[in-house]
């Protein structure tokens, strides 16, 4: 049974969290064949219509919802229905799984062979897998994992079948179906593909939603889709998507299903295998020449160790006991449940509220590996550390992010500086270790002409990829580091005036990390309640005060969101320079991307991260939202209007303490 | 003790009847000492007969015991019941104008309560809450005319009573009532006062017994072919108080349809229409204030109602489907094609086998080698499985020919649905289970188990889903509420619409080492009908408000709508002599 509350309250420290076993282990020790050929006999939901992949697209085709539209669209169009029939029998073709199971045997061949030479480890907490056979009895389920790399749905399904579990369907990104000859293995392992866009296309809507809740009703298979709609370049959870929630939900909504059950699946890697490929695509540069070949590239990766990875089931939320006492059901009772209707301001609320607490659940079940710690200290120390004040200080680190929650998982009866060696080790590609001194470094050879631009770039490739990481500990720290900086801007000690900056700071990065909309108070008393108990602060009824001991702790939580605040003062300094007036919404990045390699080249700016065209989009964003930047839409261009006193605004309330030396 | 002019003719209903349960005193399940289960007395066709499956269906479903018994308390304790808070000058002025009048304890009691499982529940504990002070039983309308304005002018609160077989708090005495209460018993107001043959209309006193009106037509060779299931004990005033719907509303009608005059008395005074019109368009039709109305506004007195002659023939029938859906699918295309019978019923897997349960004892080996052989086919042959197999009952009514030509065509509409006749005699056991159900309650009760029905009316889309949702509504709910067993959650679609139909649910449970059954129980039901709103279902398709569902008048019709009946409220009864709080 789904559990009751999907976010209670949170006490980190007393969270429990299931236990990990490897399930590569078992495969080191058996055939891979006969492991692929053995009988497989999922569970099933008791609910189960049973339906074959042709007879499900035409219960889709001939569904009330889908001629209804078909109807619409042909009156609007005036082309004759048969004919938008056909073109929606078309679009389902082109979407359509067609899941086999000898497919499936293949890839779960040739995976554990992968697998196995990749990772050291694959850990999956089999209590959760317990739970999911439970829930895909009683109700369908919807599975959310987090999407840090195109390994993850291969993994999902690869478990599911090893598990016994009913294998998903999956909804994937069309650009899959570029790759001819992989997309096509892909749906018949169950992926569905998908319109990037199709914003207006409202058959293509209707077959695409009719598609998955159709499966859903019959409980066909559970849906498997990712909330943050893409893979993650940075490791940071992506603001989720609402559409396909609000398209599993619906089911539920209208009384067509008692309930749902969605499971939120933390997926982490120690190495993730696109690494310095997000880094390059974060910074616009073109992938280096050894990656052309793809043979040689994938052979490379083959070889490489990517330490470990951690799969995490968490527990069903059951949509009923989410949408309880916040959805008003009885609102689909005056329409007939075929015709399509327009999520409700109500229920847009709830969708987008469930979709950020989902994601957090995600978060928060990600394990981080020592490397994530050292990762974090090293990018505060761009000049390189000794090892043995590393030591030190990952071991400080280690404990106060156990104390804020984390879920670290630290190696038993180790000692610190074997774990960090280790660490070290895994990671050598990033690093420069001589002398006991720890540097972050681009290790390969030497190129011998390089440009101050191109040097500039390759250390950004190594920054970013580092800071891949120690976003993986952001959302643990991320409370408490808003409210240090906050503290610190107030210049008061009056809570009312730091609350004013932390929901000041909150709103501002509210794209850039997973900040649940409304939870501003919660927030600013869970970041309290965080400090107050490390001994940090105190924290009085009008009044926030520093203790004495706190210095370090909150000098450390600043530097967190030190390159964040660095990097959207970067964007903000741009905006109020910029004087194109027709500034486009296309010519932006590259812009402030040359803004800010000019300020780094002139010893204006450290920072490495504001080359980020992540950051650079998620500061636009908000400054968007906040109603400081307007988009104009000029024929085919949509421009960006600048009000400068509203930026310039913004970016001194963002830091007193300018960092950007004028 | 009665007070003068009154006349024993008053509480003779009373006394055959349980004062704690459902029914007749003479009629009751029991498990005999050999532990089968047993219909006593004389009045049904189960009536002497032993059930022999019973006991196990009953241990099995609920896990109970005969073992554990929970019996009630034998007789009424006088004592319990609080003195009665009399309206001297009232009283007397009643007296005066002749009418019987009483304030003896168990008449009062009786009155106090319709069969809600709480109101029930309680008599068996011995537990007596506020009851009315007064009763008083008119003989007529200018009697009842009298009373009201006697009411009006000493400020009391009548509440009617008809047949007292209310299922929604209707009956109990609202706490916060200060004034004295009367209850104003309509039972003596029973007569037939002419019948029209010309134009096939009857005025009769609302006080009048379902039973009693059906029998005392068929004499004169009509009937109004309304039968709720209540109709044993239920009043024609109360069937006009609160929308009634009959078994066989398809051919006669639900009793907004067979109404042709109301008569009430209000205390604005008497509300009628000029003549007997079978159709009217003078503005919102002034009956519609008056039915379900639910005694807030008056006391209906007489009606005129549309009877019908007797049928010349009747036919009970059955139909076997493979499941569910497919029977539901089945009665949405009977009502597509407006073929549907007088009657016809849809039970679920679950109703199905309590029926099976209630079969007595069969005759002979022959019938027993039939039912195996009947049993073989439709499980083994036809490949039903028997845990999702479920059963319509059908009843036709009209002159022979047509009869069989309209049964034949519904049996061809069944089978394109996989029905398989299944033979006049499950048929007819179905509608008698209607009428021993409730009896089966109070069975229940003797053994830890209590239950009750409610009901609803859906769309026809959402008919499945609504069943399914509430059903497992149900289950969770008692789960999650520390019930030991599951419960018994059931339903069955009772009538068909054009529109949509009439879902009923059955839900009992086992309540051993709960300390608290009834508050659970009414939890139970409270989230069941939150599950049917939010599935598109009617806050009640025939039961009526009452008190019981007030919480949602608003909901259901709107503010401005639940405004409207107030301010008629306001109109009609300033002083709320009628404040039995129900409805508003």
């Amino acid at each position: 049974m789904a559990s009751r509350a999907l976010y209670s309250p949170r006490h980190p420290v007393l969270k429990k969290r299931d236990d990990f076993e490897d399930v590569l282990e078992e495969r080191r020790r058996s055939s891979d064949l006969r492991y692929a050929l053995r009988c497989y006999t999922p569970t099933l939901y008791k609910g189960l219509v049973p339906c074959k992949v042709s007879m499900l697209k035409s219960i889709v085709l001939q569904s009330d919802h889908l001629q209804c539209v078909i109807k619409q669209v042909s009156s609007e169009s005036g082309d004759s229905t048969e004919c938008v029939a056909e073109e929606a029998s078309l679009i389902l073709d082109e979407m359509a799984h067609r899941m086999q199971l000898s497919t499936v045997r293949f890839f779960v061949f040739t995976l554990s062979k992968a697998f196995k030479r990749l990772f050291r480890s694959v850990c999956v907490n089999e209590e959760g897998i317990q739970r999911l056979q439970q829930a895909v009895q009683e109700h369908p389920v919807v599975l959310l994992p987090s999407h840090r790399s195109y390994m993850d749905f291969l993994m999902m399904s690869y478990l599911l079948y090893m598990f016994d579990l009913p294998l998903p369907v999956i909804a994937a990104g069309m650009d899959f179906m570029s790759m001819k000859f992989i997309g096509e293995m892909l749906r018949m392992s169950g992926a569905f593909f998908i319109r990037r866009s199709f914003g207006g296309d409202k058959l293509y809507w209707a077959v695409f939603s009719e598609y998955v809740k159709t499966m859903l009703r019959k409980g066909y298979a559970p849906i498997e889709f990712f909330l943050e709609g893409t893979r993650s370049r940075t490791c940071k959870s992506l603001t989720p998507k609402t559409g396909l929630l609000n398209i599993v939900m619906e089911p539920f909504f209208k009384g067509e299903l008692f309930d749902v059950s969605l499971v939120p699946v933390s997926i982490s890697y120690e190495r993730v295998l696109e690494e310095s490929l997000y880094a390059r695509e974060l910074l616009g540069v073109p992938k280096p020449k050894e990656s052309t070949s793809g043979l040689l590239k994938a052979r490379r990766v083959l070889s490489e160790d990517y330490g470990s990875m951690h799969v995490y089931f968490g527990h069903p939320v059951s949509v009923r006991s989410l949408a309880e006492g916040k959805i008003k059901r009885s609102q689909y009772n005056l329409l007939p449940r075929y015709i399509p209707q327009k999520p409700s301001v109500d229920t847009h609320e709830f969708l987008n509220d469930a979709a950020f607490r989902l994601v957090r659940i995600q978060e928060e079940n990600m394990v981080l590996k020592p490397w994530v710690l050292i990762a974090t200290l090293l990018l505060q120390n761009p000049d390189g550390m000794d090892l043995s004040s590393l030591t030190e200080q990952t071991d400080w680190l280690r404990h106060l992010a156990l104390a804020f929650g984390a879920f670290l998982d630290w190696p038993d009866h180790e000692a610190c500086s074997e774990v960090i060696s280790c660490s070290l080790a895994l990671h050598r590609r990033l690093l420069s270790v001589s002398a006991g001194h720890v540097q972050l470094s681009v290790t390969d050879a030497p190129q011998v002409e390089t440009t101050p631009e191109e040097a500039v770039f390759q250390r950004a490739v190594v920054v970013l990829s580092c800071a891949s990481y120690r976003n993986q500990i952001l959302h643990v720290f991320l409370r408490p580091a808003l409210l240090a900086v906050a503290m610190q801007s107030a210049n008061s000690s009056r809570k009312d005036d730091i609350y004013n900056c932390f929901n000041f700071l909150r709103n501002m990065f509210s794209n850039e990390f997973i900040l649940c909309p409304g939870d501003s108070v919660q927030d600013f008393e869970e970041a309290c309640y965080l400090l107050m108990k490390r001994g940090v602060l105190q924290v009085l009824e009008h009044e926030i005060v520093m203790s004495a001991s706190g210095q370090s702790t909150l000098a450390f939580l600043c530097s967190v969101l030190e390159p964040f605040l660095q990097g959207y003062q970067v964007v903000c300094r741009y905006l109020c320079e910029e004087t194109n007036e027709n500034l486009t919404e296309k010519e932006f990045i590259p812009a402030v991307r040359s803004f800010a390699l000019k300020l780094i080249l002139a010893g204006r700016l450290k920072c490495c991260e504001a080359l980020s065209s992540d950051l650079q989009k998620n500061a636009l964003a908000a400054l968007l939202r906040l109603k400081a930047v307007r988009k104009v839409k000029v024929g085919d261009q949509v421009t960006l209007k600048v009000n400068k006193i509203a930026v310039n605004s913004l970016e001194d309330t963002m830091g007193k303490s300018d960092v950007i030396s004028k | 003790m009665l007070l003068q002019n009154s006349t024993c003719r008053a509480s003779e209903g009373q006394e055959i009847m349980k004062w704690n349960g459902w029914g007749y005193s003479d009629s009751r399940f029991l498990f005999n000492k050999k532990g089968q289960a047993e219909f006593t007395g004389k009045r049904y066709r189960l009536s002497g007969l032993i059930l022999p499956s019973l006991k196990d269906w009953f241990e099995g479903t609920f896990g109970a015991n005969l073992q554990h018994r929970s019996p009630a308390t034998p007789s009424l304790n006088l004592s319990a019941v609080a003195p009665p808070h009399l309206n001297q000058p009232f009283v007397e002025d009643l007296k005066a104008a002749g009418l019987s009048v009483s304030h003896d304890p168990e008449d009062r009691v009786f009155r106090a309560h319709g069969h809600c499982l709480h109101e029930v529940f309680a008599l068996r504990e011995g537990r007596i809450g506020r009851v009315p002070d007064v009763v008083v039983w008119p003989s007529c309308h200018n009697d009842v005319e009298k009373i009201v304005e006697l009411a009006c002018k000493h400020n009391v609160c009548l509440i009617p009573y008809g047949g007292g077989t209310s299922v929604s708090s209707a009956l109990e005495c609202p706490r916060e009532e200060t004034r004295s209460i009367v209850s104003l018993d309509t039972s003596q107001m029973n007569r037939i006062l002419w019948i029209d043959e010309k134009n096939l209309t009857a005025h009769v006193e609302a006080g009048i017994i379902g039973q009693d009106l059906e029998r005392q037509l068929n004499e004169r060779g009509y009937c109004t072919g309304h039968e709720p299931d209540s109709m044993e004990f239920s009043s024609l005033g109360g069937w006009v108080a609160t929308r009634a719907s009959g078994m066989k509303k398809n051919i006669y009608g639900n009793i907004e349809d067979l109404v042709v005059h109301i008569k009430m008395v209000t205390p604005r005074g008497v509300i009628e229409k000029s003549c007997l019109g079978p159709r009217m368009s003078t503005g919102p039709d002034i009956h519609h204030f008056i039915l379900g109305s639910e005694g807030t506004l008056g006391v209906v007195t007489e009606v005129t109602l549309k009877i019908r002659p007797i049928p010349e023939y009747q036919k009970y029938g059955s139909v076997v489907f493979p499941n569910f859906q497919q029977g539901v699918a089945c009665l949405r295309e009977v009502a597509r094609q407006r073929c549907a019978p007088a009657s016809i019923r849809l039970m679920d897997n679950e109703q199905f086998q309590f029926g099976h349960a209630l079969k007595p004892q069969v005759s002979s080996i022959f019938t027993s080698f039939l039912d195996g052989l009947k049993k073989f086919y439709i499980t083994k042959f036809k490949g039903f499985d028997p845990h999702h197999l479920c059963v319509a009952t059908l009843l036709f009514e009209g002159d022979r020919g047509k009869v069989l030509q309209h049964e034949k065509q519904v049996y061809d509409i069944a089978a394109k649905f996989g029905g398989l006749a299944a033979g006049e005699d499950n048929g007819q056991r179905g509608y008698m289970l209607t009428f021993v159900i409730a009896y089966l309650r109070d069975l229940g009760m003797d053994y830890y188990v209590i239950g009750e029905s409610f009901e609803t009316s859906v769309p026809w889309d959402r008919v499945l889903d609504l069943c399914r949702n509430v059903k497992e509504r149900i289950v969770r709910e008692c789960k999650e509420r520390g019930v030991q067993f599951p419960p018994l959650s059931t339903c069955r679609v009772t009538q068909t619409y054009d529109a949509g139909a009439c879902v009923y649910f059955y839900f009992a449970f086992n309540y051993r080492g709960l300390s608290d059954p009834v508050h659970i129980y009414e939890q139970v039901e409270h989230a069941a009908r939150e599950e049917i709103l939010a599935n598109g279902g009617s806050l009640s398709h025939h039961h009526g408000v009452g008190k019981l569902r007030k919480e949602w008048m608003k909901e259901s019709v709107s503010g401005v709508g639940l405004g409207m009946l107030k301010s008629v409220k306001e109109y009609v009864d300033p002083q709320n002599i009628f404040g039995n709080g129900n409805l508003l």
